[in-house]
């Protein structure tokens, strides 16, 4: 934070009304040059509108102020907002993939010679910027040749190319595997060091503890306060985002010695010739058991192999001591073993469809009566019972999935696993894009299931989640897996030692090589 | 805290109280969907001519929409999965000439019937197969069967027209069952069960499923191979009827002419209806409506007289201006 210099950007008193919302109920924001300023909050608290206000493309309600270096500014649309040096780089990107890098940079504002479209000086403006940000490829590069993490920097050129000076990055870690952040972290380091003002929105704690200067919080669209760099830690920013205390966010309430149940499945050599290599382990009845890993390592590709949603090449799988061999979803499911994919929007739910069909589609084929006639009776009842059972918020069960948050969307998705009545569940990023509130809530389910009996499997890229809520841990690493801890190992579940597993550092005792 | 906890609650139920109206608004606006077109062109053609709304001339129209009415209804499942079937017109040509032809047989001549059905759901089966295990596109095995199965028909009456002065189930084409044309009793039995199918079995989940999110359906336990082979069955089964119904009307087949771009009016209906082209969203009750607006729109530009090249494009804008129309009073709700 640099106290002495003056605020690049002031937002006072900002409120916004949606007919029937209130959004933002006077919000303030003080942002400086040279400064990452965080902006924390669980989703639904404001953070987006505040921002689409800042970019123009919502108005704010009249009698809030906006000064950008201190002189008062009206912000009335896209446009007026890009003058005064503001620029956003969403989540989802907003580059067209069958242009040029060097056409995405200058579009809407082409070089022209004559009535022509000069390529020749486009490629030539942006080659500056582009190795400044110390990018690997060249401005006549295909966008949609470009890696996710690389078209992001062709976003962030295109900022730096249009001299903002207020630079607002809205979850962009989002897709980029860990070595990839770190590249991105540099740049915004080195922007920062050019006096840029960054406004860095995210979920993840551990990014904003290293990478903010100050972190400001919202909460039911209002303004709770504003952290600096030493006063942050996580109690105090869950404290601010949730209003309650950290200490009853993970629950473990289940029999935290269920690791020494009877085995429920076990997986031998299973490896698919190529990404994932033969992988053993053994999941107990009762038990929480967490994969971590780096973003990369195959689990997620494991857990497919497993489910049947992708063939494997080699291994044998017992579930309930019976052989099964899926070599489809179907089988799994039918064998009582489900999983939930990481990818909700992408690959778990169906957006146009009901909440009460999203729950009922895996079983609406069990609840048939003759010649597949529903069974709407019995649609209605697990409906309102799913919608009960892991309270999920919503008006009814016919509103369609696609309108609801994350959380409840991913409690939906869980709901319709549930409803076959699974040994074994396989969470795959159970909380990824939910608000913290609703996480909790997904940890007390999956809580009960282990209580109930259930073997489960949680994936995470969160370690603190691993480590609150597992009571073993299978670490993985380019295929394999490289160690566990805790359970019968002796070694304590910590942050610390999945690390050190998962970045080699420490090789499993008498681990073997397959 | 405790009093913000009650105007949290307090706000969050007014919320999905708002939710909840705004999602009948929604739910009315689809059910009802391009109904109100369709009456207001209906009313217009009245006053226009005086001679629209007679239950002779309101007859004539049911006639005319009804083989659209058939086809559309397969067309709405191709299309709910996100595919697109540009087959039908060549399969009722060779449904149509299988029909006839079959009727010529001495004694059997009912025989007709099953025959233009089975021909009908073997090739929309086939293109079935070559979608669903093959893997290829939608649009470019339907293209190819419109043009190789125009080349059937053409092929099964050696290239010329084939009659029957004698066809024993003409009364399809030109009968009726308690004063209701046989055309019309058929083209709604057919909606109705493609009602049953999509809304009250597990088979018409699993269609919309597909439609919505191919991915999440097969990851959910979905058999996609087995809804895909449906629905293009169906739809060829559908084509293989609207053969029997137009050889019933006419005494004969042609396989060059029969047919021809009906595969358009039949796309044109199920999305004048309100159905998602992408899939996953609309209903057979829409479809029936989107039929009925073509028809009411060929029969009225007819009566008031408007010349044949006129009646195309304004047929056309009438199209594209309805769909327009729809989507700019669900906006959000609905995509193409």
């Amino acid at each position: 934070m640099q106290p002495n210099k003056a605020p690049i950007l002031e937002m006072r008193g900002i409120s916004k009304t949606f007919p029937g919302v209130r959004a933002l109920a006077g919000v303030d924001l003080t942002v400086y040059p040279g400064e990452v300023h965080a902006l924390m909050g669980e989703n639904g608290a404001g953070k987006s509108t505040l921002m689409k206000i800042l970019s123009g493309a919502y108005t704010a309600d009249p009698g809030g102020e906006i000064r950008v270096e201190g002189r008062p500014v009206t912000i009335d649309g896209p446009l007026s907002a890009k003058q005064l040096g503001v620029a956003v780089i969403y989540q989802e990107l907003a580059l067209a993939p069958n242009l040029s890098v060097a056409e995405n940079i200058y579009l809407g504002r082409e070089a022209k010679s004559g009535a022509q479209v000069d390529r020749r000086a486009m490629r030539e403006g942006c080659r500056g910027v582009l190795q400044r940000l110390g990018a690997t490829f060249g401005p006549s590069t295909l966008v949609q040749d470009l890696s996710i993490a690389e078209r992001q920097l062709v976003e962030i050129a295109r900022a730096i190319h249009a001299d903002a000076r207020i630079l607002v990055m809205d979850e962009p870690t989002t897709a980029l595997s860990s070595r990839e952040t770190d590249k991105l972290f540099d740049l915004i380091r080195q922007l920062r060091q050019e006096g840029l003002a960054i406004i860095y929105i995210s979920h993840r704690m551990a990014e904003v503890y290293e990478l903010s200067d100050r972190c400001s919080v919202l909460r039911d669209g209002s303004y709770v306060g504003t952290l600096t760099r030493e006063q942050l830690n996580a109690d105090a920013l869950v404290k601010m985002m949730v209003g309650r205390d950290l200490s009853k966010f993970y629950k473990k309430d289940h029999d935290a010695h269920g690791s020494r149940g009877p085995v429920i499945l076990k997986v031998e050599g299973v490896g698919d010739g190529g990404r994932v290599k033969p992988c053993s382990f053994e999941l107990h009845q009762g038990e929480v058991l967490g994969i971590a890993g780096l973003v990369g390592s195959g689990r997620t590709e494991l857990a497919r192999l497993i489910y049947g949603a992708e063939q494997r090449t080699s291994g044998t799988i017992t579930l309930l001591g019976n052989p099964i061999s899926p070599k489809k979803p179907q089988d799994a499911i039918d064998a009582g073993l489900v999983y939930l994919t990481e990818d909700r929007k992408g690959q778990g739910l169906f957006l146009d469809m009901s909440v009460a069909d999203n729950i009922n589609l895996g079983v609406i084929g069990r609840d048939a009566k003759l010649f597949g006639i529903l069974d709407r009776g019995m649609a209605r009842r697990r409906a309102a019972e799913g919608i009960r059972s892991l309270s999920i918020r919503v008006a009814g069960p016919q509103v369609e999935v696609g309108s609801l948050s994350g959380g409840n969307q991913q409690k939906v998705l869980l709901s319709r696993l549930l409803e076959t009545r699974p040994k074994v569940l396989i969470l795959d990023e159970p909380t990824r894009g939910v608000d913290i509130g609703a996480k909790s809530e997904i940890y007390r389910i999956i809580d009960d299931l282990a209580k109930s009996g259930v073997g489960v499997i949680v994936i995470s890229s969160e370690l603190p989640e691993v480590v609150g809520i597992a009571d073993r841990v299978l670490v993985m690493r380019e295929g394999h897996i490289a160690g566990e801890v805790g359970g019968a190992t002796g070694v304590p579940v910590t942050q610390e030692t999945i690390i050190a597993y998962a970045t080699g550092a420490s090789t499993a005792p008498g681990a073997t090589v397959h | 805290m405790a009093d913000q906890t009650t105007t949290a609650s307090g706000t969050a139920a007014a919320d999905r109280a708002a939710a909840a109206r705004k999602m009948r608004i929604q739910t009315i606006i689809r059910t009802v969907g391009m109904l109100p077109v369709l009456i207001i062109l209906a009313i217009a053609f009245e006053s226009m001519t005086g001679r629209f709304m007679s239950g002779q001339n309101l007859s004539i129209v049911a006639q005319q929409a009804a083989i659209n009415i058939v086809l559309a209804a397969g067309m709405t499942m191709v299309i709910l999965t996100g595919g697109i079937d540009l087959s039908v017109g060549s399969i009722l040509a060779a449904a149509a000439m299988g029909a006839v032809i079959g009727s010529l047989i001495p004694e059997a001549g009912m025989l007709g019937i099953p025959i233009a059905l089975g021909i009908g759901l073997v090739f929309g089966l086939v293109n079935g197969a070559l979608i669903a295990f093959v893997k290829l596109p939608p649009f470019i095995v339907t293209l190819g069967a419109l043009t190789a199965v125009r080349g059937v028909a053409r092929l099964l009456g050696d290239d010329t027209t084939v009659f029957n002065s004698n066809l024993p189930f003409a009364f399809i084409g030109n009968g009726t069952l308690f004063g209701v044309p046989w055309l019309v009793v058929i083209a709604f039995a057919t909606i109705l069960v493609s009602w049953f199918i999509l809304r009250r079995t597990v088979l018409g989940v699993h269609i919309y499923a597909v439609g919505g999110n191919p991915d999440a359906a097969r990851l959910s336990g979905i058999k996609v191979w087995a809804v895909l082979l449906f629905v293009y069955g169906f739809s060829g089964l559908m084509a293989g009827l609207g053969g029997v119904m137009s050889a019933a009307r006419l005494y004969a087949a042609n396989g060059l002419q029969l047919g021809q771009s009906y595969e358009l009016d039949a796309i044109a209906a199920v999305i004048l209806g309100g159905t998602s082209f992408v899939g996953g969203i609309g209903s057979i009750w829409g479809t029936l409506v989107g039929a009925l607006i073509i028809a009411v729109l060929t029969n009225g530009l007819i009566l008031t007289g408007v010349s044949d090249i006129w009646q195309y494009i304004i047929k056309g804008l009438v199209i594209i201006g309805a769909v327009a129309l729809d989507r700019y009073r669900t906006k959000g709700s609905a995509r193409t």
